[in-house]
């Protein structure tokens, strides 16, 4: 069946950044975990790095604007985010991997992603074709029809995956979504990251430095809820010299960014 | 064109076009060939012409489908139960347990109003039935009862209308249940009923501020406290369950439907406090 098109699609945009924002500050509970942080982010894969604890999550739950801004600026497509503005419409593009996410384990893969495209408020006509379409790109079309309970972690976290893309998201937020997928699996998720970053805005968080090498356009250090360094895996590397922590170039600039950043004197 | 009759090719020139017939001019092959583009006739046509006239094309093309039918996915498996998915878009499979559970409760308060002594104890169903939605309220929309609560968050059906029609779900199984049971129970159905959509309305409301599980759990415990032990305590029912409190529940209601609507903005995402 063809596609309908929707004008929405053709419209030019309207916007400079996919994600941009300014002083923007976010609560973890009573704690202010992303702390005056300025992002701007557009078409490609962006790597989110930093250590445990640096406000990676608590940024991703507020650009999933699960999570209202406390303070500063944050627009989404162009939209501003925050105070009672209607988020309907910018959801509709949004794609998430939360890094604990839950589900039903008596759904099956196609009837959970099915799900997430029904709350995704996605054309009922489009449904069917579009899950086939997310489960075949995360690899898992041979499991489609098994219940969640049964899959093994990494593949649940490619369900996971097929959900955030099935919607074909303008930005698209995944935290920590390489957690659990052996070698391989990771080789052939990097593929996809690739893909995704043609046409849309994708922010990856995690701490495996060497996915960020592989795959990703740009970096983005944080800590301490703010943003330390900013610039492609390259600038990364530069940053690092050889008497840094770590086993690979890159490891070695992420260290000394954050040694720099914490004032740490060797 | 050359060689067409009236909007269509000719059968020959379709024969020569298929044969590769190097002598037919340029223009004419490139008129057919958009013509082909919109024509089913004519190209039926130069299909039925190529496995006689053009073998080598033929077995190319077979040999094409072959490899095609091979590298295709299944179609997509025909879904269980149609019905099962819309029920699923009303009231996701965590609240299932639930709504039994609130079942057994009602059917064990029945069971122990039934086989006491009228008279002495003031009825178990009267008493339990305005908090018997609330833990299937709380589960419709609380982070601890609903392992998707935080993807259900981040998309555009999340808000007032997704809680809703959960909450709708959940008074679609209990409004009947406790209307059968006050039946059983020789106790006014108003008297259960309009109580128990305050509570619901009510769990709904406060959830706007602390989160519907904690609301619930809130005023569950206030009314546990406050009511039921009191009336077992002293084998008398609470004033508020008397016919004339059904003004104030009725009043309670529209209350907290005012409030649910005016802060509905609060189930748009996460409950801002952890």
């Amino acid at each position: 069946m063809a596609r309908v098109v929707d004008p929405a699609e053709l419209a030019p945009t309207r916007y400079a950044w996919e994600i941009e924002a300014e002083g923007l500050r976010v609560k973890a509970g009573r704690r202010l975990a992303v702390d005056g942080l300025d992002l701007r982010l557009g078409t490609g894969v962006h790597g989110l790095l930093g250590p445990n604890g640096a406000g990676k999550t608590t940024l991703i739950r507020a650009l999933a604007t699960v999570l209202p801004p406390a303070g500063g600026k944050l627009e989404l497509l162009g939209q501003s985010i925050g105070g009672r503005s209607n988020l309907r419409a910018l959801r509709r593009k949004l794609g998430y991997l939360p890094q604990e996410f839950g589900y039903y384990p008596k759904f099956t893969v196609r009837e959970f992603v099915e799900y997430m495209a029904w709350l995704k408020e996605m054309d009922g006509s489009q449904i069917v074709g579009a899950v086939q379409r997310a489960i075949d790109r995360v690899g898992l079309t041979d499991r489609a029809d098994d219940r969640m309970k049964t899959l093994s972690g990494g593949m649940l976290r490619r369900a996971g995956i097929a959900q955030a893309i099935v919607n074909d998201p303008d930005i698209l937020l995944l935290d920590e979504p390489t957690v659990g997928l052996d070698p391989a699996q990771r080789l052939d998720f990097r593929t996809l990251l690739r893909n995704l970053g043609e046409r849309a805005c994708v922010l990856v968080s995690t701490h495996l430095v060497e996915d960020v090498a592989a795959v990703c356009t740009h970096v983005v250090l944080m800590e301490e809820g703010r943003m330390v360094f900013r610039g492609t895996p390259d600038d990364l590397v530069a940053a690092g010299g050889t008497g840094d922590l770590g086993d690979s170039p890159i490891e070695r600039g992420y260290s000394a960014l954050l040694a720099r950043h914490r004032g740490v004197t060797r | 064109m050359t060689g067409t009759t009236g909007e269509h090719a000719s059968r020959g020139f379709i024969a020569a076009y298929v044969a590769g017939d190097e002598t037919l001019p340029a223009q004419a092959v490139w008129a057919l060939e958009s013509h082909l583009d919109s024509c089913g006739e004519c190209g039926r046509q130069v299909a039925e012409a190529v496995p006689s006239l053009a073998p080598r094309i033929d077995a190319l093309l077979s040999r094409v489908w072959v490899d095609v039918d091979a590298a295709t996915v299944q179609p997509p498996a025909p879904v269980r139960s149609p019905v099962l998915r819309w029920a699923r878009t009303w009231a996701p499979p965590s609240m299932a347990p639930w709504l039994l559970m609130v079942a057994l409760v009602a059917l064990a308060a029945l069971g122990i109003d039934l086989s006491s002594p009228t008279g002495r104890l003031p009825s178990l169903v009267l008493l339990v039935s305005p908090i018997a939605p609330l833990i299937c309220v709380a589960a419709a929309w609380a982070r601890g009862l609903d392992p998707m609560f935080e993807l259900t968050a981040s998309t555009p059906r999340a808000g007032l209308r997704l809680v809703l029609r959960r909450t709708a779900a959940v008074l679609v199984v209990v409004i009947p249940l406790l209307a059968v049971v006050s039946g059983f129970a020789d106790v006014s159905p108003a008297l259960s009923l309009v109580p128990s959509l305050a509570f619901t309305l009510g769990t709904l409301a406060l959830g706007t501020v602390i989160g519907v599980g904690r609301a619930a759990a809130v005023l569950g415990a206030a009314w546990a406290v406050f009511v039921i032990a009191p009336s077992l305590l002293t084998a008398q029912i609470s004033v508020l369950l008397l016919p004339s409190s059904l003004l104030g529940w009725g009043v309670a209601a529209v209350l907290a439907a005012v409030v649910v609507v005016t802060r509905a903005h609060a189930f748009d995402g996460l409950p801002s406090q952890n």
